[in-house]
């Protein structure tokens, strides 16, 4: 496994940020919300897209009244995907897990800040 | 952390979107090809699109009446906030990027700097590129609605005019671009010209019948087109479209369910009217060819009308063997959308329609439900020989297409 340094936290601003990057032929996409740094193989499990460089969304959301009749659909403001660009496919930034398929997840990496430096290690 | 430790670099495509090269856009595919060595391999993508509209003021030119030429040319060039002239189709209710998730089906506003290479040649040679695809066939976009124009004769009007522009402007440019050209079906006698017109060119490979329409394809006025295209030896195309003002469909209020449905119900219907009036039986030798409505819908049908068939015969006493058979056998289909979401179903799908013979690859790019060929290349129950079967080899059979020089696939 070798750690390789992707940036300085000053970069990743500002929030929601990313940077994508290529170490070895690998490709690996860094994210920073308001509580941490999460990093993810650019690789969609879906058809193999490039997962990362797409765009981000917040969750969306359907609320339903005490009746069960729906009042529409709503953004979550805490959960933040990360859009496949090829397929629309959505994954929560924080756990890589599509919302709708549990079994359906990107591929974790490991990521650590210190000195405020973010690094990855693959 | 140590001192000697490397720093990646940053990918020069962060965000893709609208203006994002195609090449970049499908560099994972490219990748994919390299690896899995598609340079001798022959790839033939059968329904792929570009976006006529965006060159109808070239197209326009194309139309043959003199004073709807010169309305459309006063409408192009004056009227605001209009879409193309003569167009229908809903064309405010586009919502398949997803809300700007999906931006290249948006639109494509790569730079293409070539001078005397025309845009659509440009944007479809880096898709066969990015691809690997030898072949390309290209099919239009908003006309995929135009069985619905409430002026039948236009119907063949901006029809012919596209095909014209199509042949002239972009099949002309590169061997490797086709077409299936568009039937103005709605005019059987104006269908019958196309053919006439288009039937020796090496560039058309066979005709299209856009399915969003509401016409009996048994009817007896289509009997001398279907003679006609027979003659040619191409086959013709039911290429699937939507229509959410349909009774049924306008019940669904998303894109999603909309979608899902219409792009099948249209096939599901014209292939129940080819196979019960015995088409393939009065004519043989023509194939017909079943584009974009994925492939779940087959085996629901050829289950269906086997067992009303068998109960029901004196209602289709032309058919001499069941419904099945005569899908298996005469009809070829496009892959895309491949439903794979259940690898049992797929299998059994795929077994049904003898996919080793009568499937051909669609990619559908750059459509937001595309399919790469590794959407194929991946099925992991298909031999190597079977996925090049479908890849490329079923549809150069189908279409009589020389193998060409890989030289460009493997560069």
């Amino acid at each position: 496994m070798e750690t390789v340094r992707v940036g300085s936290v000053e970069e990743f601003a500002p929030l929601p940020a990313r940077k994508v990057v290529e170490i070895g032929g690998e490709e690996v996409g860094v994210f920073r919300l308001d509580d941490g740094f999460y990093a993810w193989r650019n690789n969609c499990p879906h058809q193999g897209g490039p997962v990362c460089q797409g765009r981000i969304y917040n969750r969306v959301l359907e609320t339903l009244d005490a009746g069960r009749r729906s009042l529409g659909r709503r953004y979550d403001e805490e959960r933040v995907n990360i859009v496949c660009p090829w397929h629309g496919l959505e994954y929560d930034i924080r756990t890589g897990r599509h919302p709708g398929n549990d079994g359906m997840a990107l591929e974790p990496v490991a990521v650590q800040v210190q000195n405020g430096e973010v690094y990855v290690s693959l | 952390m140590d001192a000697a430790i490397r720093t990646a670099s940053a990918m020069p495509v962060q965000e893709m979107g609208t203006e994002t090269d195609t090449r970049d856009y499908l560099a994972h595919a490219r990748t994919h090809a390299r690896k899995a060595g598609y340079a001798d391999w022959t790839i033939v993508d059968i329904d792929a699109h570009h976006v006529e509209t965006v060159h109808w003021h070239e197209i326009i030119d194309y139309i043959e009446d003199p004073v709807l030429r010169h309305q459309a040319t006063m409408y192009q060039k004056e009227r605001i906030g209009a879409p193309p002239y003569g167009l229908n189709g809903d064309l405010g209710l586009r919502y398949q990027d997803v809300g700007g998730r999906i931006p290249h089906q948006s639109s494509r506003r790569e730079k293409v700097d070539e001078p005397g290479v025309h845009l659509d040649v440009a944007l479809t040679r880096r898709a066969m590129d990015a691809l690997c695809v030898d072949y390309m066939v290209l099919f239009p976009t908003p006309m995929l609605f135009i069985g619905m124009h409430p002026q039948v004769e236009m119907e063949a009007v901006l029809s012919n005019a596209y095909n014209r522009w199509l042949a002239e402007n972009v099949l002309s440019a590169e061997d490797g671009i086709l077409s299936l050209a568009v039937l103005p079906f709605n005019s059987p006698d104006a269908a019958c010209r196309t053919v006439e017109e288009f039937g020796a060119n090496p560039n058309v490979i066979g005709f299209t019948v856009t399915s969003t329409r509401y016409k009996p394809v048994h009817s007896n006025e289509y009997m001398r087109l279907y003679r006609m295209i027979e003659e040619t030896g191409k086959p013709i195309a039911f290429h699937a479209g939507y229509h959410w003002q349909d009774p049924s469909l306008a019940t669904c209020n998303s894109f999603l369910g909309m979608h899902a449905l219409g792009f099948v119900w249209c096939n599901l219907v014209h292939m129940t009217n080819w196979i019960l009036n015995g088409i393939p039986e009065r004519f043989p030798k023509l194939n017909s060819l079943w584009v974009e409505s994925g492939l779940s819908w087959v085996p629901f049908l050829m289950q269906r009308l086997d067992d009303q068939y068998l109960m029901r015969q004196s209602e289709a006493p032309l058919l001499t063997k069941m419904p099945s058979d005569y899908m298996r056998e005469s009809c070829f289909y496009t892959c895309q959308p491949l439903e794979k979401s259940s690898e049992v179903g797929l299998k059994a799908t795929l077994e049904m329609i003898n996919a080793e013979t009568q499937l051909l690859y669609a990619s559908d790019w750059p459509h937001f439900d595309f399919d790469a060929p590794r959407a194929i290349y991946d099925i992991p129950f298909l031999t190597e020989d079977q996925k090049r079967n479908i890849l490329g080899r079923n549809a150069a059979r189908l279409f009589n297409l020389p193998k060409k020089d890989s030289a460009r696939k493997a560069a």
